[in-house]
């Protein structure tokens, strides 16, 4: 070994991850969200005002929610039935319509550069638009009722769908779609055989994933008129029915947990 | 029956992979192609089924020139020419019997093949060749059970039910271990032997190029440096084709270095 002293004649002993330039760029990023939030908060007119008794309302509003008025069940059984009916119908739905279109999307299935565009802007725009404003339109054009929740659940849910199947098309192994390439093939043969035994999982998983989801959108359809228990619920919190919105909620929450087990059940078991 | 002639392909970053390559194979015989990583094997191959598109030249098959197909012709010669490859490039997902049944994609409708129900001719020769590789009772068995030397089998089983005109094999043996390479290239030889396919196999293992291969063909840099029978690959031969290098098999052993 050399003498002790050596070592540190040689080689430098400070050492910084970032130099003083870059920590300043650092802390001018976390004062730049600090001056965002601030000025978001000044710019919002909230009225401070109903801070004061908030905690007051909340307590008054629990004991008018506690009991859960029960015998209210048998009315909202049906709705609550009607509405996991919307989302089951509204993933088929989308299934069906969701399953092209991401073969469009992705770059390497897509059979030229128009229909690709195309299915690039199915993606963005069903999914750049809210559940509840499809639902609108829907009823515009259906009336009011189930139908509309379905379309309106479809509608949001095709973009969301075809838009994870599509990356897993592109992300597939190019190998075995060149050997079947390589026998002969039709195009579309190359798809089900190379292509689609790589991506079913992923098809499987979002659909079940995405019905999941559908469950807890559908909820609040019959806000706009377009079916299931968001109807009832609607009216009994303009009734002020504190005990049946809570008995509502109660039974939601139900549904939900149990669709959010069968989801997960379903994603593990796929190999 | 096989006649490339001028062969060129340069890819769109330069790299000139194929320069004037031609070759005639009149016979049904094994070729085996040799030469360093990057001398143009694997392009040449895939320039005969046009999985890699050629920039000139032409590759006849049985008088037919490859070269100048449309999309749905070329489906249609590519019936004809079985491809075996190094990483078998089985559908991992799907079983051995359907992974076999795709060398027949070119004869059925998808909607025979969306239900998996091919003609009982295919299925009997499906059966015939997994017994012939060895692997008789596997038809069930998912693809991602089998290990490399089953999968390279299933490839060799599912390039075969085409019962090709041209057989490409492209590195068969490099993912394998010594052992299992020279079973894979004894089954392949024997059934492209019996069937009397004329085959081409990229192979960088010069002994199991010998051992196996009626006809050698060196390559270097995208040209043919070589063709001839494997009694004919000297070590002067070999330093041709990879360049200066020991070739006895019985090197000096690597000494520690000096402490």
């Amino acid at each position: 070994m050399s003498a002790p002293g050596a070592l540190r004649d040689r080689y430098p002993q400070v050492w910084r991850k970032y130099t003083p330039g870059q920590s300043a760029v650092k802390w001018a990023w976390y004062a730049g969200v600090v001056f965002v939030a601030v000025w978001s908060v000044r710019n919002l007119d909230i009225p401070w005002i109903y801070f004061l008794d908030a905690d007051e309302q909340f307590m008054d509003l629990a004991r008018r929610m506690f009991p859960p008025d029960w015998t209210y069940t048998d009315a909202v059984l049906n709705p609550l039935i009607e509405t996991i009916h919307i989302a089951t119908l509204g993933t088929i739905v989308t299934f069906f319509i969701a399953f092209p279109v991401a073969f469009l999307a992705a770059r390497n299935t897509t059979p030229n550069v128009a229909a690709w565009l195309f299915g690039k802007f199915i993606l963005v725009s069903t999914r750049s638009i809210n559940t509840i404003v499809w639902a609108l339109i829907f009823v515009a054009i259906f009336g009011p009722g189930p139908v509309a929740g379905i379309w309106a659940i479809a509608f949001r849910s095709i973009g969301f769908v075809a838009k994870l199947i599509a990356e897993a098309i592109e992300e597939i192994d190019n190998g075995p779609v060149e050997a079947i390439e390589a026998t002969g093939a039709s195009r579309l043969q190359v798809l089900l055989m190379g292509v689609l035994p790589q991506v079913l999982p992923v098809v499987y998983g979002t659909v079940v994933y995405r019905w999941d989801i559908n469950i807890r959108e559908s909820t609040v359809l019959g806000f706009v008129g377009a079916g299931g228990i968001g109807i009832e619920l609607y009216s009994s919190i303009n009734q002020f029915a504190w005990s049946q919105v809570s008995l509502m909620l109660a039974l939601i929450m139900v549904v939900v947990v149990i669709s959010e087990f069968v989801s997960a059940t379903v994603r593990s078991r796929i190999t | 029956m096989l006649a490339i002639s001028e062969l060129t392909k340069t890819y769109d970053t330069g790299t000139a992979a194929l320069r004037n390559v031609s070759i005639t194979v009149d016979e049904p015989q094994v070729v085996a192609i040799i030469g360093p990583s990057g001398a143009g094997k694997s392009t040449l191959i895939r320039c005969i089924n046009r999985l890699v598109e050629p920039t000139s030249g032409s590759v006849e098959l049985n008088g037919e020139n490859l070269t100048k197909l449309g999309s749905r012709d070329l489906r249609r010669a590519r019936r004809h020419i079985g491809m075996i490859f190094q990483e078998y490039n089985l559908v991992e997902r799907l079983t051995v019997m359907e992974n076999i049944l795709s060398g027949r994609l070119g004869y059925v409708s998808f909607w025979r093949a969306f239900r998996r129900n091919y003609p009982p001719a295919d299925v009997a020769a499906a059966f015939s060749l997994l017994e012939r590789v060895g692997l008789e009772g596997y038809h069930n068995t998912r693809a991602d059970s089998l290990s490399g030397g089953q999968r390279q089998r299933v490839g060799i089983a599912r390039a075969l039910i085409q019962s090709p005109d041209l057989l490409l094999v492209d590195e068969p043996t490099a993912s394998l271990d010594p052992k299992t390479s020279r079973q894979v290239m004894r089954i392949l030889v024997e059934l492209a032997r019996e069937q009397k396919t004329p085959t081409l196999i990229n192979i960088h293992d010069v002994q199991l190029a010998k051992t196996f291969a009626t006809r050698v063909i060196g390559m270097q840099e995208g040209r043919i440096v070589f063709d001839g029978k494997p009694g004919q690959l000297t070590e002067k031969v070999l330093t041709d084709i990879y360049g200066e290098e020991d070739w006895s098999t019985e090197a000096a052993p690597v000494t520690a270095a000096a402490s």
